[in-house]
């Protein structure tokens, strides 16, 4: 665990040596990172509904939780590489954010289905759904904001660098590793806290 | 499946034969649409385009399915119906089919009077948004009944619902404004549509996970 949070911190490093457009780096990763995590809450979703066993809620639960951390930092990168390219916090026309903005609201709301509901059975199916949801609302949502991008708001702006050189692509695929490491890492140890967590609740109840 | 089919008329009938009797949450529909309408008159400045208008008409539209959503299942929860249609000898996704239905013809009869009232306070109606606001009743009603049983379940029922909405009919909203003043509505009305046959066949393979004890 400590040798992926170091493959991370040194990567990004060896990356950024001679490139303009750094925070690509960081902020392209960020974002894949998410879809990855909420795909894999999904996944552990739908394996909870499939074959019925409790620990997979909690890993749904962890997965999405990492996912929502990385979407905010997806948004804050993006608003600050758009702030350094085009000199505004925020622009509705760019897809890609305002797609994020969608998923984190949607997933804050997973949050609060979570919260308000008695932890059971019916709670674990109703955010496992959910969950599901989301990774279907991710595609529909990419369809909506680009069919709406290119009428609603014509102006489109493109990326420079978007085909990538191979060195900048191996670099790039460093980072995306070294984010993936770091997510795995982060979700392994919210995890082990959670299911402490849950078995010392558990534990008390038992006592009380 | 005609039994199937059978279970599912009579689960809406008896919604809609409820709503007859209690008239309880289409009046309020009603008198809620026409309201919003009012007051996004007083909310557009003279001169405000039809795009503009356009847009709050679906505004309008949305936060009125969300009021008949928040008492689709009001009857159920308070008369502890629910266990019993889970109980009964039916396919459960019958029961999200019943309440889909009646939900859409709610959604319909508050659009009847909702879209003459724009046409005759603000502009007069393309056969696109018509074709969009009847492709985005199903889309509404199949996705807000799901989320209506889920929030029926949690503690903080009618503020949760509006919650776990909005995000999941955003592309509901971008397809239904962009059909109504897009230059080529067609593929807005093809978005909705698939948006509609996606969320409805998910909702129907996992109602019976939200709806069971």
């Amino acid at each position: 665990m400590v040798g992926f949070a170091l493959a991370f911190y040194w990567a990004p490093e060896d990356a950024d040596q001679g490139f303009s457009q750094k925070i690509f780096y960081l902020h392209v990763p960020i974002a894949l990172t998410a879809y990855a995590c909420f795909g894999w809450g999904a996944w552990k979703a739908l394996r909870l509904l499939w074959i019925g066993e409790r620990r997979y809620d909690l890993e749904s639960y962890t997965a999405i939780h990492m996912g929502v951390i990385f979407g905010l930092l997806t948004l804050v990168t993006g608003s600050i590489w758009a702030k350094v390219s085009w000199g505004v916090w925020w622009s509705w026309g760019e897809r890609q954010l305002v797609l994020f903005l969608i998923l984190f609201l949607f997933y804050s709301s997973y949050f609060m289905l979570r919260f308000s509901t008695e932890p059971g059975p019916r709670r674990e199916r109703n955010s496992a759904v959910y969950a599901l949801f989301g990774v279907v609302l991710i595609p529909v949502s990419f369809l909506a904001v680009r069919i709406a991008g290119t009428i609603l708001h014509p102006t489109i702006f493109t990326h420079e660098g978007a085909d990538l050189p191979g060195e900048m692509l191996a670099a790039f695929c460093v980072c995306l590793a070294g984010m993936l490491s770091l997510a795995g890492a982060l979700y392994l140890v919210e995890l082990s806290g959670k299911r402490i967590d849950a078995s010392l609740r558990e534990l008390k109840e038992l006592l009380a | 499946m005609s039994a199937y089919a059978a279970d599912v008329a009579a689960l809406a009938r008896k919604d809609l034969l409820l709503e007859i009797r209690s008239r309880d949450t289409l009046p309020a529909m009603l008198l809620f649409v026409v309201s919003a309408l009012t007051v996004f008159h007083f909310a557009l400045p003279e001169g405000s385009s039809e795009r503009a208008e356009t847009g709050l008409l679906w505004i309008a539209i949305v936060f009125t399915a969300l009021l008949g959503l928040a008492r689709a299942f009001a009857a159920e929860r308070e008369q502890g119906v629910l266990d019993g249609l889970v109980l009964a000898p039916s396919d459960r996704s019958a029961i999200w089919l019943g309440k889909t239905i009646g939900v859409t013809v709610f959604l319909v009869l508050a659009e009847l009077v909702a879209l003459p009232a724009f046409a005759l306070f603000f502009h007069p109606l393309s056969w696109e948004l018509v074709a969009a606001v009847a492709l985005a009743n199903l889309g509404i009603a199949a996705i807000g009944t799901l989320l209506a049983a889920m929030a029926a379940a949690s503690r903080a029922r009618e503020l949760l619902l509006p919650l776990l909405f909005l995000p999941l009919v955003i592309p509901v909203v971008i397809g239904g404004v962009g059909a109504s003043v897009a230059s080529n509505p067609g593929s807005f009305l093809a978005f909705l549509g698939l948006y509609d046959a996606v969320f409805a066949i998910l909702c129907w393979a996992s109602f019976e996970y939200v709806i069971t004890e």
